[in-house]
């Protein structure tokens, strides 16, 4: 995840302090995993140091002093050079599940189990997606749904494989 | 009322042929009250066969098959007919609307045969329709709506009549993934509401997740677990 990104797009919506920018990064994407203020600030400190943020302005408070952020020309150019360029799809080609089968056949396990028991592990997230996406808003929507044609695809994957399994079965143990 | 914990239908060892092709070879399953129930499975596993002997629509070539107690078996035609127009609702992937009716005539149809007078009828109709989210087209015939308006009719039409068990095979099969989802939504609903239980035959994994949990039909068998109940 590009927490630095994402904050060049959140301060050019609109100058954020420090704590504003960790309370909509987490409502927005944090899906249950809120960001240390550690790499808030250590992300900030490096925005700086590029020139891609600049310190707005500096309020005295009871403790430190609260700095608002703003982005810079050099940010914004950044920020849209980054939501141009496409995301490298992820291939996950070395693949446990795939491992699992293949060493389930060698040492004569059953295999058909282990993409049995994967299947209702996966249909059990999706489970837990869709209530999350039926009781939810939009963006609740959009996360969720994202969430589950991954896993669709995985399951489409494994039951091709059960389908293959004498064949792979056959290949494994010559 | 059912136990949440006692099956309300259950398939034993199921086996039917057409000709020489083994439909279904030994599959069983249970659905308690109020349970959504995923049949799912590859093309050909069998899964719609199971469907249509659990709903007493095809009769199995051996095994038994019991409703809230009753064995289908030793019913009479007229007894499994009664009974599938009484406590069953059906919902499948194309066409089962009469195109000659309105959406409202269509849905209050199931009322209309069992003997509730018209206006009644269609009073409730219009309340099923309205929780299907397809008031709006109540006076249009099934082919002037479209593929996901007429398929939440066909929902409202299925579960008019309270059903305890709503047998649904494919019911998004012919509809893009937003219908889909609508219609999955609305059902799903609709039969927690109604504490009405529904036998889900689906190969979408998508439309699978909103069941309680899943059966799996391969070569027209199931997982022992079925037969537990």
């Amino acid at each position: 995840m590009s927490i630095g990104q994402a904050f060049l797009g959140l301060l050019e919506s609109q100058p954020r302090h420090g704590y504003d920018l960790k309370r909509a990064y987490d409502e927005r994407f944090g899906q249950g995993r809120p960001l240390h203020y550690g790499q808030v600030y250590a992300t900030l400190s490096r925005l700086l140091k590029n020139g891609l943020v600049e310190v707005d302005s500096v309020e005295p408070g009871d403790g430190p002093e609260r700095k608002r952020y703003a982005i810079t020309a050099a940010g914004v150019t950044d920020v849209e050079r980054w939501l141009g360029q496409p995301e490298k799809p992820d291939l996950h080609l070395q693949n446990t599940l795939y491992m699992k089968v293949v060493l389930a056949l060698l040492t004569g396990r059953g295999a058909a189990d282990i993409l049995d028991s994967q299947r209702s592990e996966h249909l059990r997230l999706m489970r837990e997606l869709t209530r999350r996406k039926t009781d939810g808003d939009l963006a609740d929507q959009l996360i969720c749904d994202y969430g589950l044609f991954h896993l669709e695809a995985d399951l489409r994957w494994l039951e091709l494989t059960a389908a293959r399994l004498d064949d792979l079965a056959g290949k494994v143990r010559r | 009322m059912n136990d949440r914990g006692v099956p309300l239908l259950v398939g034993r060892d199921l086996h039917k042929s057409y000709g020489p092709t083994a439909a279904l070879d030994g599959a069983s399953i249970h659905v308690r009250a109020g349970e959504i129930v995923a049949v799912m499975g590859p093309s050909g596993s069998g899964k719609s066969t199971l469907l249509h002997c659990a709903a007493g629509i095809v009769p199995p070539d051996s095994g038994r098959i019991s409703y809230d107690g009753r064995e289908l078996n030793a019913m009479s035609d007229v007894e499994r007919s009664a009974l599938r127009r009484r406590e069953f609702g059906f919902v499948f992937q194309f066409g089962q609307l009469v195109p000659e009716l309105t959406c409202l005539e269509n849905v209050a149809l199931p009322l209309r045969l069992d003997g509730v007078k018209r206006r009644e009828a269609e009073r409730r109709a219009a309340g099923w329709l309205d929780r299907l989210e397809v008031a709006d087209i109540a006076h249009q015939r099934p082919g002037e709506v479209s593929g996901g308006q007429g398929q939440r009719v066909a929902v409202a039409r299925a579960l008019v009549n309270r059903p305890r068990v709503l047998f649904a095979d494919e019911p998004t099969g012919a509809l893009d993934s937003l219908n889909g989802e609508r219609v999955m939504r609305l059902l799903t609903q609709a039969a927690r509401e109604s504490d009405t239980a529904v036998v889900l035959v689906t190969h979408e994994t998508r439309v699978a997740a909103y069941s309680d949990r899943e059966v799996v039909v391969r070569d027209g068998r199931t997982r022992d677990a079925e037969l537990v109940a």
